[in-house]
């Protein structure tokens, strides 16, 4: 692990310029009617986020985080403005944006392997079987699942539950992930290990990512860049915090770094602002 | 091995048998003998009370009985022909007994002669078919028509025919309803346009079923092979049973978890492996409910329907012996009575069982 952990201050996403982006929102609007009227839950939102870059959203409760996801996801249709997924305006849901629910919603009648392979005998369909099944166990013996394949979903615990739901999404080779608050029903210990495993991998994958939380060192511990939301009704983005940690990263450094505090008082004083 | 036998009766529904079997094994005495006395023995007890209640009552109405038919003789006849009659009864003679509700120990003496008759009738068949067992094959040979044995079904034999019936119809009811209750399920626009239909359908007694189905099979069917009263008598079972199952599928179906089907739609999942993949395994559990309410409907129509259908079965058992009217055919029909509770039951029971070793429990 690497103990020379820089932080520079921010940088200008838009002038380093020579990345691509992955994913472009510009001018998000989410309106949902109700009988006293129209509801506006986000407006004219805009993030660029670049290939490979990993982003949380924080913001209170009922801002319109999960809202956001959800449309990027193709969930939950947007009222105005446009998504663009690599270049090319996202409809609807699809696998190349793989999704980690709050709950892991598993098929319970399934084993571990058989929710992995749903998806992957889909995205993959043109490999073997024998291809397939080795992606599948490939990604639950990374997320820690090793001899627990063949188990039923329903009679994993919920830690392990929402490693197969990682494992899962990851499985995709998704061009995004989107997590919505993946670890928030976890106990404290689980969530700190499957923080681990999600930081191992996406070091390893370069995976571009969007992750919503409610826990800041959870923020600051997994992304290159916190987008703070203002709270709503019309949330917008209130803040962007960039996280200059190289990768890979180790929780004790990070945590024994000058510049942690700061950064976690920066996204504390905003969130109690 | 103890726990593993406590799981298998836990499993067949049999739970109450777990405290005798720990018992038993010498486990937690004081605890498991109260759990047995209230499992095991408090039901038992309760039959028992039942049975001496029943007892009672129908030595109440035959006493009522004899007495109006002692009277009635003594105003008719005169006090000779009733001392007679009198005599006769306290004599426990079949010829004057008074003819009400069975006591149990008739019952129990009426179950015994069905099951003698029966021994009789089924090694009178078997003589029959041995001893035709060769000029039925010359006949075949020859190409003329096999001589089949046409003596009168036994109580076991009735039972049989019954529950071949009600399986039939179950199995209709299950190949219409299911299919259709998955199609409903899936569509709103369906599912509204079908709802009054199926309520206006769903309450409609049996008999009318029955007489329905049969005008249509008379016009269907003219091949006088087939035994039509059969046919008609399962089609209306299953028509008359399969609502329960119509109705608890579509509305299973309907009912997905949403987080499924986002799953689903992330991995934009074909129709049909979204159907067999995620739809139908979640809403198995209420599926089989339907099922078993399907199956319970379909052996209770079914007695109605035979007694109606002239088609063989307990059903039309119980009418012979109510229009026979001989000493002990009220008994028979308590017999079959019982009978058919403790069969619907065990159906009941077999579909418990398949219903846990299908669905997942979460």
């Amino acid at each position: 692990m690497s103990q020379t952990l820089t932080h520079t201050n921010t940088i200008d996403h838009d002038l380093q310029g020579f990345e691509k982006y992955m994913l472009e929102l510009s001018n998000i609007t989410k309106v949902y009617p109700t009988p006293k009227g129209d509801f506006v839950v986000l407006e004219n939102l805009n993030l660029k986020i670049k290939e490979g870059e990993f982003v949380s959203i924080i913001g209170h409760s009922g801002c319109g985080k999960t809202t956001l996801l959800s449309m990027i996801a193709g969930l939950n249709p947007i009222t105005s403005g446009e998504i663009i997924l690599d270049g090319t305006p996202i409809k609807g849901p699809g696998p190349d944006r793989g999704v980690i629910f709050q709950s892991p919603s598993l098929l319970p009648w399934m084993s571990a392997m058989e929710n992995v392979q749903l998806g992957v005998d889909k995205v993959f369909a043109n490999a073997t079987k024998k291809q397939r099944e080795d992606i599948c166990k490939y990604y639950l013996s990374k997320v820690g699942l090793d001899g627990a394949f063949d188990k039923k979903a329903k009679d994993l615990s919920q830690g392990m539950k929402q490693r197969v739901g990682i494992a899962r999404a990851l499985a995709l080779k998704p061009q995004v992930l989107l997590l919505d608050e993946p670890f928030g029903m976890l106990d404290s210990l689980t969530r700190g290990e499957l923080q681990d495993v999600l930081l191992e991998v996406l070091d390893k994958e370069k995976t571009t990512g969007i992750m919503i939380t409610h826990d800041v060192d959870e923020s600051i511990f997994l992304a290159d860049r916190v987008i703070m939301m203002t709270s709503g009704p019309r949330a917008q983005i209130g803040d962007i915090l960039d996280i200059t940690y190289d990768r890979p990263r180790n929780r004790k450094a990070i945590l024994e770094h000058e510049t942690y505090y700061s950064n976690r008082e920066h996204l504390i004083n905003f969130l109690e602002h | 091995m103890k726990t593993k036998i406590i799981k298998a009766v836990k499993f067949m529904g049999l739970g109450y048998l777990e405290p005798l079997i720990r018992l038993i094994t010498g486990e937690e005495v004081r605890k498991n003998s109260k759990d047995a006395f209230k499992r095991i023995l408090f039901p038992l007890l309760s039959v028992v009370v039942f049975i001496l209640l029943w007892h009672s009552f129908s030595n109440y109405l035959n006493n009522v009985e004899s007495t109006l038919k002692i009277e009635k003789t003594l105003k008719n006849q005169g006090p000779e022909a009733a001392k007679k009659l009198e005599d006769c009864i306290a004599s426990g003679d079949i010829s004057c007994r008074p003819n009400s509700l069975p006591s149990p120990a008739m019952v129990a003496t009426a179950l015994g002669k069905l099951w003698d008759d029966h021994k009789i009738m089924a090694t009178k068949k078997q003589d029959f078919i041995d001893k035709y067992e060769t000029i039925n094959e010359e006949r075949a040979a020859n190409g003329e028509i096999e001589i089949v044995y046409t003596g009168r079904p036994s109580f076991v034999d009735q039972i049989k025919t019954s529950l071949k019936t009600v399986f039939a119809g179950f199995l209709l009811s299950i190949i219409i309803a299911v299919p259709l209750g998955i199609v409903l399920g899936l569509s709103d626009t369906l599912r509204t346009s079908f709802n009054w239909l199926i309520q206006i359908l769903k309450p409609v007694s049996p008999v009318v079923w029955l007489l329905l189905v049969s005008m249509i099979v008379k016009t269907v069917l003219t091949d006088v092979d087939v035994e039509k009263s059969f046919v008609i008598s399962f089609i209306s079972v299953g028509l008359c049973s399969m609502w329960a199952t119509l109705v608890n599928t579509s509305v299973g179906v309907s009912s997905v978890d949403k987080d499924f089907m986002n799953v689903a739609k992330v991995l934009q999942l074909g129709t049909i492996k979204k159907i067999f993949k995620i739809i139908l395994p979640s809403s198995f559990p209420m599926i089989f409910t339907g099922l078993r309410i399907t199956l319970s409907v379909a052996w209770m129509v079914l007695i109605a329907i035979e007694l109606l259908a002239q088609s063989p079965g307990l059903g039309s058992f119980v009418w012979e012996e109510f229009q026979n009217g001989s000493s002990d055919s009220n008994s028979k029909i308590i017999v079959a009575m019982f009978v058919i509770g403790i069969i619907g039951f065990m159906l009941d029971r077999i579909m418990m069982i398949f219903q846990k070793l299908l669905t997942f429990t979460d």
